[in-house]
């Protein structure tokens, strides 16, 4: 190692034990001076319990970390700060009920007393050097989550970290502000600042990365160069398998759109969220909602499952009329509903693997006509091999779950009342490769089963894989609807900038 | 567009505008009760009394306060509050001196505060199940020292207990012709001292600030920097100390312990709390609201005796339906709130 010189952060043959499993089994990693360098691998391989370890959330179980050389123990997340290592992590780490400017501040003033108005200064001076849009008086819960997310880096961009840990920043940006933070991740970079990037999106690594480090189950795959790592390669290395499944899923390409049956259909709908609007599916058709980040599309789907308070709005099912305001109404009807935020609206992480998959299904059947304990057990077993959920049992607590697997148990709840009609709000979002494709090839199944399914995914690419009918939404209307040979990403891009606006509804 | 926009006030923050939102109400309550009642609501010595008779109440709240913008919860505080009037008076009646006793009421609090912190934040225990415990000691040790009530014989006390500010010009005229000055108890002054430093702490000490955050989110304020773990063991410091100093105020007060002393001081307190604005959630909460809610709380009660309603449950349950009434008004208000931010 003739390079030790700039090496800025390392990490040596790090362990990490939880019970049951192996997170980390004699990892390394090395970061250098100005480089911004990719972390990747598929859910469960181990980037987040290396960053915690990194960051001090999680002790190591063995191994040894050097900064700068030399030797430090990084035991909280305060030590962590004193060393110059700085995270940003996906979901929010600030407070919602202070202001912006002590979000920035708090935490490490100099003395016991705090002068907010040296952080309402600073806080403006910076927030307008990184075009943040936000005032530092705000109360941050009135921000948006982009703008919380951004400020959580300018907070970190304050510190004057040497060590910028980027956990999955992008998942809840759209491109501009990915854009805005891609500029200042190369600023920082040119200043010497170390940045670890871990992200889902390939193209976002193919961006802005040096240098990919890739894990798998725990265990270092390797240490590449970008340029000379091409995305074929670093898929398959992620996955580790051929890519033969990629590609046998691209051939199932052509989606025939014959029309069958209406099963769903809306007049008019509206909630306190979304603005009316006409909507229908068919039996086994897969469709989808797509438009950028607040156009509407997660607000739609929640007003047909009645997750938001419905105002307004005729509903057919099977051609009957129906009314749905709540989710009961829905579920009851034979639809489902994965929503978005699954921390929020989904998981009960400190429930079982198996009392949350039997979850919906107790609903249901009602309270009083409980599922034995050795029937749930033969649901979650089933569906824990169907959809190669990764648990240490169907006992484990949700919570210690990867986010991918997660994501899967949630799946499996709705699965099991075997609904007529699923709606999958952003189903892939911050989980791996693999885990997308699996559940991707599932939504296909379920179509060819007479399921119908509405798809929300932010990637494009990957609605096109699955979809054989988009809508497209812009400022919380209904601009288009594409199918057939208009399926692709030109015509939706196009449709989402302003081009054409087939479904001219005025409100 | 640009000009108007840096003139703009910023919105209130959740803490400012239940804090508002209860002052205005306790005001318009006043205002009221001049109205309709008159006699003792005209005179200011009626605002007097009312600050006299809840000194302990006031300082004991603040505590609170403290805790639950933390997301905790100090039920020990009025069993601590009567540990301390008891154990002073005893201490004084045998000829202890004045200034041991201070520190004695000092020392009660802070031994509870400390205990409780640290059973609480350090091998995280639940805190309602650790002050629960925390008050059943309190009350048994307080029942230990004396089951009698046992009256405060001490001539240095005695002097301390007369001593009043006295403010001719806020007095009032009594039917003799005699003008009676305003009278406002040591303890007041004290009580109202606690008030203005829990209110700098909190908001410009950065355990205060702290304590906001990890209220806001506790694995959030992990992440940011703070010691969650010494920033609740201290919020918990503050109460046990703030109770001791309660149990001086309220022996000044009453000048007398009794095992049933302060019996649901607690209550009162969390009461007052919730009504001037903290949330049960935490991070939401201030000091000066909680002061408005405890004058708001005791005026009621005042109002509910000049009504004729003497019997001691119309009090309890007024202080009840307020309770529910101010718990609905907040939800809503914070709720409308919600709404409107995403539309």
């Amino acid at each position: 190692m003739a390079m030790q010189e700039s090496n800025l952060l390392e990490m040596r043959h790090i362990n990490k034990f939880f019970p049951g499993v192996k997170a980390l089994s004699n990892v390394d990693f090395t970061l250098r001076k100005g480089e911004i360098h990719a972390l990747m691998g598929e859910n469960g391989a181990g980037k987040s319990t290396l960053i915690k370890v990194l960051t001090g959330v999680y002790q190591s179980d063995g191994g040894e970390i050097t900064v700068d050389g030399k030797n430090v123990a990084i035991r909280s997340p305060q030590d962590a700060q004193n060393n110059g290592i700085s995270t940003v992590y996906q979901e929010i780490t600030l407070c919602p009920n202070l202001t912006v400017a002590e979000n920035m501040f708090i935490g490490r003033e100099r003395g016991p007393f705090v002068r907010q108005k040296d952080y309402k200064k600073r806080a403006a001076e910076l927030l307008g050097e990184l075009g943040i849009p936000a005032r530092g008086t705000q109360q941050l819960g009135d921000c948006s989550l982009a703008v919380q997310q951004m400020v959580a880096i300018a907070r970190a961009v304050d510190m004057k970290c040497r060590v910028l840990v980027l956990d999955e920043p992008t998942s809840s940006l759209d491109d501009k502000e990915v854009n805005v933070l891609f500029n200042l991740m190369r600023d920082l970079k040119s200043r010497g600042v170390g940045i670890i990037f871990v992200t889902h999106f390939l193209e976002q690594v193919y961006a802005v990365c040096d240098r990919i480090t890739v894990l798998r189950n725990g265990e270092l795959v390797g240490e590449y160069l970008t340029e000379e790592l091409p995305q074929v390669k670093l898929v398959a290395k992620m996955i580790g398998k051929d890519l033969e499944e990629l590609k046998s899923l691209g051939e199932v390409e052509e989606k025939k759109s014959d029309i069958k049956e209406i099963f769903y259909e809306a007049k008019d709908l509206s909630s306190s969220e979304a603005r009316p609007f006409d909507f229908n599916i068919h039996k086994g058709e897969v469709n989808g909602f797509t438009g950028l980040l607040g156009s509407g599309r997660s607000e739609s789907v929640r007003a047909v499952f009645g997750a938001d308070k419905v105002t307004g709005g005729q509903v057919q099912v099977n051609g009957k009329n129906v009314r749905i305001t709540k989710p009961i109404d829905a579920m009851k009807n034979g639809i489902g509903y994965l929503a978005e935020d699954r921390k929020r609206d989904g998981i009960i992480a400190d429930l079982s693997v198996r009392e949350n998959i039997i979850l919906a299904a107790q609903v249901m059947k009602g309270f009083f006509r409980p599922i034995s304990r050795s029937e749930a057990e033969a649901f979650a077993d089933e569906y824990i091999k169907v959809l190669n959920i990764k648990t240490a049992s169907r006992e484990t607590p949700v919570g210690s779950l990867s986010g991918g697997n997660q994501q899967k148990v949630i799946l499996a709840r709705w699965l099991l009342t075997h609904p007529n009609y699923l709606i999958l709000d952003e189903p892939t979002r911050g989980i791996d490769v693999g885990t997308k494709l699996e559940i991707q090839k599932l939504v296909l199944k379920l179509a060819e089963d007479g399921v119908a399914v509405t798809f929300i995914s932010s990637e494009i690419e990957e609605m096109l894989r699955t979809c054989s009918r988009l809508i497209v939404m812009r400022d919380r209307n209904i601009v288009g609807e594409l199918t057939g040979a208009d399926l692709n990403e030109a015509q939706i891009m196009k449709t989402i900038a302003g081009g054409e606006a087939a479904n001219e509804k005025e409100v | 567009m640009k000009k108007s926009k840096d003139f703009r006030r910023e919105p209130l923050t959740d803490t400012q505008l239940l804090m508002t939102i209860t002052i205005c109400i306790f005001v318009g309550m006043y205002l009221l009760a001049m109205l309709i009642f008159k006699g003792g609501f005209l005179h200011a010595q009626q605002v007097f009394d009312m600050l006299n008779d809840n000194a302990s109440l006031i300082i004991v709240s603040c505590g609170l306060t403290v805790v639950m913008i933390g997301r905790g919860i100090d039920i020990s505080v009025g069993a601590v509050t009567s540990f301390v009037v008891m154990s002073c008076v005893l201490y004084l009646n045998k000829g202890g001196s004045l200034f041991v006793s201070v520190l004695i009421a000092l020392g009660i609090g802070l031994a509870f505060g400390i205990v409780q912190g640290f059973l609480i934040s350090y091998l995280e225990i639940q805190p309602f199940i650790v002050t629960l415990a925390g008050m059943f000691f309190a009350r048994g040790m307080t029942t230990i020292l004396s089951v009698n009530p046992q009256k405060a014989a001490h001539e240095g006390f005695a002097k301390l207990r007369e001593t009043k500010i006295v403010i001719p010009w806020l007095g009032y005229i009594a039917k003799n012709g005699k003008l009676v000055p305003a009278r406002v108890e040591l303890g007041v002054v004290v009580a109202l001292c606690c008030l203005l430093a829990v209110f700098l702490l909190l908001m410009f000490h950065r355990l205060g600030r702290a304590l906001y955050a990890i209220g806001g989110n506790p694995s959030s304020a992990l992440m940011l920097g703070i010691n969650v773990k010494r920033t609740r063991f201290l919020s918990y410091v503050i109460s046990g100390l703030l109770s001791g100093i309660s149990g001086f105020v309220f022996m000044m007060h009453t000048g007398a312990a009794n095992a049933t002393n302060a019996a649901g001081m607690e209550m009162n307190a969390i009461a007052s709390s919730i009504i001037g604005g903290t949330l049960l959630t935490g991070g939401v909460g201030n000091v000066i609201g909680t002061f408005f809610g405890t004058m708001t709380l005791t005026t009621i009660k005042k109002i509910v005796v000049s009504s004729g309603l003497n019997a001691p449950w119309w009090q309890s349950i007024t202080t009840g339906g307020m309770l529910c009434f101010f718990i609905l008004l907040q939800s809503v208000v914070l709720s409308q709130r919600a709404r409107k931010k995403k539309a």
